[in-house]
């Protein structure tokens, strides 16, 4: 009875109020999107992170027969001081920082171009004189990266030592920035979404002011009289927070799914599944948001 | 069941009380009216019964509790025990006249069962069986009033408290809702009803209880509505 009495209430409350009803949805919708997309964003981050970490090089190019680099002063690298390099690689001094390293040879190093350039014009005309020879080196903790490239850059032999990390920073302010603009733009949102449900349930109190005040004299307990109003704003934003999870879906399977994954493939990325696990919090900022601002909203303009 | 002791009101905004040194009883099974003229402390009175409003100073009691000590979720079940009529009916006019009786035990928390059998009851004992499925817009105001007084009455609760429940209505039709107050007083009910409606008073004979400018001028077990006898 209580169930069925409270439902069609909020029903009743809902329709008589359809225009903002509508209004609450559409803002919380957006609002809740655009804070999901900073989560998503954020497990995007993560799982580069994650990825990059595990599979981070560094990568040391040794002197070809022309390089205008001053430690290439002597000429193309001699097996001297390539030992002299795997020596030190395995010596005490590097060697705990090190998981493993190898030697890439210049024939190596243009199969694996030629594989990963396949069929652009920059495979036409290259030889495999033109590539470098180079040691490939995994950290056991990437954020050591500093100690090999600064124990390597500048000597003789050694063209150039690069960390992968740094190729990866720009992608990594891109993801960040995005993850703020999206958080910064949720607030503001959230924000219109907290006072339009406040102002659609003030005015929801105003339109059912007789229903309430009979109840209050018939003795109807604070909590029953309130309960439609707030049921009503946390319906709404509900509805709103489904529509939220529907777009998120529909963003990642289009951007990430028919967008980015056929198209830059160095790192994993998210999908159906890491918006399945931002949903919950979506649902629980909504209800959160809009009983907490429908019960302040009541607590001044509903008097029981 | 109403006991105002040494109870004065004074409102925020105002320059004198309300109400100014009350005291009265008026025990279970009592007929009251309230009779004065506008402004002189009736509508006070019914407020601080329903504890609507708080006496600045006094105590009232009602239904032997302590208002002033009641605790503010406890005032629901105050109100329970209390059935209030207006003027103005205060029905809901998109419900039938079923379902204005029926909300008045569903925002409680009756289950069905009990609400599909006292709202007829109750319906039958106001004269309306018969006019369950109207709207109020399609009642006289007689009748409308009855559809207020079956809310209010359908808890069976033990105070009935009446707001000038005739003011809106023709002297016939008045005289059938004091027939039905009186008839609703004999089961026990305890009325007290503020009014200006002098032949009523003077017809009826119960208690009448004169307030003037906040004060109790009078207080006379078989009254009229004037001063007199």
């Amino acid at each position: 009875m209580r169930i069925a009495f409270v439902a069609n209430e909020v029903g009743i409350g809902l329709w008589r109020n359809f225009s903002m009803t509508v209004s609450v949805v559409i803002v919380t919708a957006v609002s809740l999107f655009f804070f999901g997309s900073g989560l998503l964003f954020q497990r995007q981050v993560d799982q580069i992170e994650e990825f990059t970490y595990n599979n981070i090089q560094i990568s040391m190019f040794l002197c070809g027969a022309v390089s205008d680099q001053p430690s290439c002063a002597g000429g193309e690298v001699t097996q001297e001081q390539k030992s002299a390099i795997e020596a030190d690689l395995e010596g005490p001094e590097l060697s705990p920082f090190i998981e493993t390293w190898f030697f890439e040879s210049k024939q190596q190093a243009y199969d694996r171009f030629v594989v990963q350039f396949e069929g652009s014009a920059l495979v036409e005309g290259l030889t495999v004189d033109q590539l470098p020879e180079s040691y490939r080196v995994q950290l056991v903790d990437p954020q050591d990266s500093e100690v090999v490239v600064a124990y390597f850059s500048g000597r003789a032999g050694v063209e150039e030592v690069n960390d992968q990390r740094n190729l990866l920073d720009g992608l990594f302010n891109f993801l960040n920035g995005a993850r703020w603009f999206a958080w910064v733009f949720a607030l503001a949102l959230l924000s219109a979404a907290v006072l339009l449900v406040a102002t659609t349930i003030r005015l929801a109190a105003f339109n059912r002011r007789r229903e309430t005040g009979i109840m209050r004299l018939v003795g109807a307990s604070k909590f029953f009289i309130q309960l439609p109003f707030m049921l009503e704003g946390i319906v709404a934003a509900l509805l709103g927070a489904v529509l939220a999870t529907i777009g998120l879906f529909a963003a990642v399977r289009v951007i990430v799914g028919g967008y980015l994954q056929g198209r830059l493939t160095v790192t994993p990325y998210i999908g159906p599944l890491d918006v399945l696990a931002v949903t919950p919090v979506l649902f629980v900022l909504a209800i959160v948001l809009a009983g907490v601002s429908s019960l302040i909203t009541l607590q001044r303009y509903l008097k029981v | 069941m109403i006991l105002f002791d040494n109870v004065t009101k004074v409102y925020k905004t105002a320059q004198r009380p309300a109400l100014n040194d009350v005291s009265i009883n008026i025990e279970r099974g009592d007929f009251a009216f309230l009779v004065g003229s506008s402004g002189s402390g009736k509508s006070t009175f019914l407020r601080l019964v329903l504890k609507e409003e708080r006496a600045s100073r006094g105590d009232v009691h009602v239904a032997g509790r302590d208002l002033a000590r009641l605790a503010s979720w406890k005032v629901p079940g105050l109100r329970r025990q209390i059935g209030v009529v207006f003027q103005d009916f205060r029905l809901l006019p998109t419900k039938t006249v079923f379902e204005n009786v029926a909300f008045a035990l569903q925002v409680i928390g009756k289950p069905r069962h009990v609400i599909d059998r006292t709202v007829p009851e109750v319906l039958q004992l106001v004269g309306l069986d018969g006019k369950e499925t109207r709207r109020p817009d399609e009642l006289s105001g007689g009748e409308q009033q009855r559809v207020a007084i079956a809310r209010a009455f359908v808890n069976r609760p033990a105070i009935l408290l009446a707001d000038e429940p005739t003011g809106n209505l023709d002297p016939v039709t008045s005289v059938g809702i004091m027939k039905l107050l009186d008839r609703i007083n004999k089961t026990g009910t305890t009325i007290v009803m503020a009014t200006h409606d002098q032949d009523l008073v003077d017809q009826m004979r119960k208690r009448v209880i004169q307030l003037d400018d906040g004060h109790i001028v009078r207080d006379q077990a078989r009254g009229v509505y004037g001063s007199g006898a």
